[in-house]
């Protein structure tokens, strides 16, 4: 077939998972669980093979294709076109978001029908898959929109689908209402990048008077010299989006109570693909953020302070996916360093290598905590302890070996161990640092040392040592359905990194075609060999204080006594919530506290509740002309009549 | 020929005796006949100025007041009576039961 005509076949990666949640919403419910997840798997598969057909088709004839099916809106100067467009960026984030999203259908399919057991409601099983197909179509919808306004279709789609899931069990968590709230949390937070992105949207068409990407992009440099401080003002407003979207300072808030949702959702929402739009999107407007250096070092900083800071705080945590969560948000941090750095490969290789690694930790850790809940069930424990806590397991390597290792592997590549996928791209990420960003170089390297020792804390307290529960005692291996495309992610962290090998460039050729011919980033030996070395030092020096640490289920953390109040901060997550709640959040309250009741119920129900009264009294006075006595009546026609009288008289 | 301003002044004597009787009397036979003291007191201002213009139209105008005079006090008067029998009383504030 002519590679014109596969791309025709684009709409179809939003029309099959659509096509998947309305089957799941007209049959699922009677045809039972079995049914559910399998049509959701397939729409998701399909849609995988329909990414794969485009790539091949790419792959013959490189240019740009978009296929336009429909005129969407057309409002005096504006029309924008319901289009889908076809390159190499976009193929590369169906790819991704297709293929990943695919295996966590699989392994929700048995994570899913354990958890909404151990949850008491099997009914929402078919629901979940409906929210997950919805969310492949909204990310296809975002990946591969032709202008800036379908982009946005797609951004509040998953933005919708992302609060869905997080609220997925909304009548669990603190007080029975932590995981709406959660959601709540993670809504607003975004609503708040939205705004930015929104505003972006506004200048962008107020100044280019398109929306359309190849045609905005065209003019960027001409508009740019005419009016600087709109483009400014764009790029940064766009930069408020991606703050809300892929977790960073200051609107990084949302991710780590996001982990409210159930696992695979944590995995393909909240790791792999949503958090990465703002990646993306930043790596698509390449054209903006190259012409105004002042918000590439905005990005840059931005991405690389929250990449340090979140990196400390996953130090402190317990809960094995709160660590995880943080490690997300570093890691997206490293992605919008260096994009901003202008290093959109290096940026949108480790978005690919990091959905490879962090979804398989995310459904390993899944794999873990529902091992543990089997240990519960089988140990007849008294009192249930958290699932999720790394102080209640320890030992777990002999009783789930098979998760183990996968969890291992996910946890080399994130800490950069060579071959594994996590080394080629962060050390690209670090070698662009390196060519002239001394600073910013200097505390991602720390950062990259940060998260080898994290992650060696986790796999030591969660692997190592003697269980520490009899929950742990009692953990047993997750189904085939579980293991399967925890296995499948492994063998990609494992071997992601070949596409782009240094010397190769596979990737960097293929995106070349859509973000412009650049120079293939070269492989210093210096900051390899620096960020090898400082891995197998973070990795070597966690499993010296961990695994000397006194094992017990309650005992304090080994680095709380040395760094007091530094480990403190970093438990507490640097007090940044409280901080917001503080400055933001109670001014706000007592805001609106301060329009509620003195103003609305003060002055506006009082002006209203006042013309009511009014009236009543008035006709309470009337009322009284009306006696009932008939010489009354008279004697008021009568004086009516002089007094019509008297005004003809003296008119 | 007497001044013309002779049976003007006895028309306002009897029209304010009218007007007086109409908001004093409790009796409501009584109001219909200080209605007819008004009624005629009008008639009495049109024959007046009918001679006083010599033209018939003031004494056309009369036979209408008479005529409408006369149904208006059938009417009247038959609602006295009904009202009399129901209420054994014709005092005009007896009847407030559409009071407000």
């Amino acid at each position: 077939m002519e590679s014109a005509q596969l791309f025709n076949l684009v709409p179809w990666v939003v029309f099959l998972p659509v096509i998947g949640l309305v089957v799941n919403i007209l049959l699922g419910k009677r045809l039972g669980e079995t049914f559910s997840g399998v049509v959701a798997s397939l729409a998701a598969g399909l849609t995988f093979v329909v990414a794969v057909l485009l790539a091949i088709a790419l792959a013959a004839a490189p240019e740009a294709g978009v296929v336009s099916p429909w005129e969407w809106i057309s409002i005096g100067d504006l029309s924008v076109r319901w289009a889908f467009r076809v390159d190499t960026l976009s193929v590369v984030m169906m790819l991704v978001v297709s293929l990943v999203g695919t295996l966590i259908h699989i392994y929700s399919i048995g994570y899913m029908h354990n958890d909404v057991r151990h949850n008491g409601d099997p009914g929402r099983y078919t629901r979940f898959f409906i929210f997950l197909n919805l969310f492949i179509a909204s990310m296809m919808i975002l990946v591969s929109a032709d202008n800036f306004l379908m982009m946005f279709v797609g951004w509040e789609g998953v933005g919708l689908c992302s609060y869905l899931l997080i609220g997925f069990w909304y009548e669990k968590g603190t007080n029975g209402t932590g995981n709406a709230v959660a959601a709540k949390k993670a809504f607003i937070t975004n609503r708040i990048g939205d705004f930015g992105l929104l505003i972006a949207l506004f200048l962008i068409f107020g100044y280019f008077g398109s929306l359309q990407f190849d045609e905005v992009f065209r003019q960027a440099s001409a508009v740019a010299a005419a009016h600087p401080g709109a483009m400014l003002l764009i790029t940064l407003a766009m930069l408020l989006g991606v703050t809300g979207k892929s977790a960073q300072i200051p609107l990084f808030v949302w991710l780590p109570d996001a982990m409210a949702g159930p696992t695979p959702v944590s995995a393909l929402i909240h790791a792999a693909t949503m958090v990465t739009a703002g990646v993306y999107l930043v790596a698509r407007s390449t054209a903006f953020y190259s012409v105004v250096p002042a918000s590439q070092t905005v990005v840059m900083w931005v991405g690389t302070l929250t990449a340090l800071l979140a990196a400390t705080i996953a130090l402190g945590q317990y809960d094995i996916k709160k660590v995880l969560a943080y490690s997300t948000i570093s890691q997206l941090g490293f992605m919008v360093a260096a994009v901003g750095m202008g290093a959109m490969v290096a940026g949108m290789f480790h978005l690919v290598t990091h959905a490879f690694f962090k979804g398989l930790l995310f459904l390993a850790a899944g794999s873990v905590i529902q091992g543990m809940e089997r240990g519960m069930h089988g140990s007849h424990a008294s009192s249930e302890p958290d699932p999720q806590d790394m102080r209640n397991m320890g030992g777990l390597r002999k009783k789930i070996p098979l998760t183990f290792w996968v969890y291992l592997i996910g946890g080399l590549a994130l800490s950069g161990i060579a071959p594994l996928a996590g080394f080629f791209s962060k050390d690209e990420i670090l070698g662009a640092a390196y060519h002239g960003h001394a600073a910013i170089f200097i505390l991602l390297v720390i950062t990259a040392f940060l998260t080898a020792f994290y992650m060696g804390r986790q796999l030591v307290m969660v692997f190592f040592g003697k269980p520490l529960t009899a929950a742990a005692e009692h953990a047993s291996e997750s189904p085939r359905v579980v293991t399967i495309p925890l296995i499948i992610l492994a063998a990609l962290s494992l071997l992601g990194g070949a596409l782009n090998l240094p010397g190769v460039h596979t990737l960097e050729h293929w995106l070349s075609h859509t973000l412009g011919e650049g120079e293939p980033a070269e492989f210093i030996w210096l900051v390899a060999g620096i960020s090898l070395l400082l891995a197998l030092l973070g990795l070597g020096a966690a499993w010296l204080i961990y695994s000397r640490r006194t094992q017990k289920a309650d005992a304090e953390d080994p680095l709380k006594k040395p760094l007091g109040a530094l480990f403190t901060g970093m438990e507490r997550k640097w007090w940044v919530d409280e901080l917001y709640q503080a400055l933001i959040l109670n001014p706000y309250k007592a805001f609106a506290q301060f329009m509620a009741e003195p103003v609305d119920l003060g002055v506006i129900d009082r002006v209203g509740g006042g013309l009511a009264a009014g009236t009543r009294a008035l006709a309470e006075g009337l009322r009284k002309l009306e006696n009932g006595y008939v010489r009354s009546y008279a004697l008021w026609m009568f004086i009516g009549l002089l007094a019509i009288m008297l005004y003809l008289f003296l008119r | 020929m007497f001044p013309v301003i002779f049976p003007i002044i006895l028309a306002v004597v009897l029209f304010s005796l009218g007007v007086v009787g109409v908001l004093l009397r409790k009796n409501a036979i009584v109001i219909l006949m200080s209605l007819e003291l008004m009624f005629n007191a009008a008639n009495l201002v049109f024959i007046t100025f009918a001679n006083y213009h010599q033209n018939l139209d003031g004494q056309v105008f009369i036979i209408f007041v008479m005529v409408t005079a006369a149904a208006e006090v059938a009417v009247g008067l038959a609602l006295i009576v009904d009202i009399f029998r129901s209420k054994k009383s014709i005092s005009i504030d007896e009847m407030h039961s559409l009071k407000g």
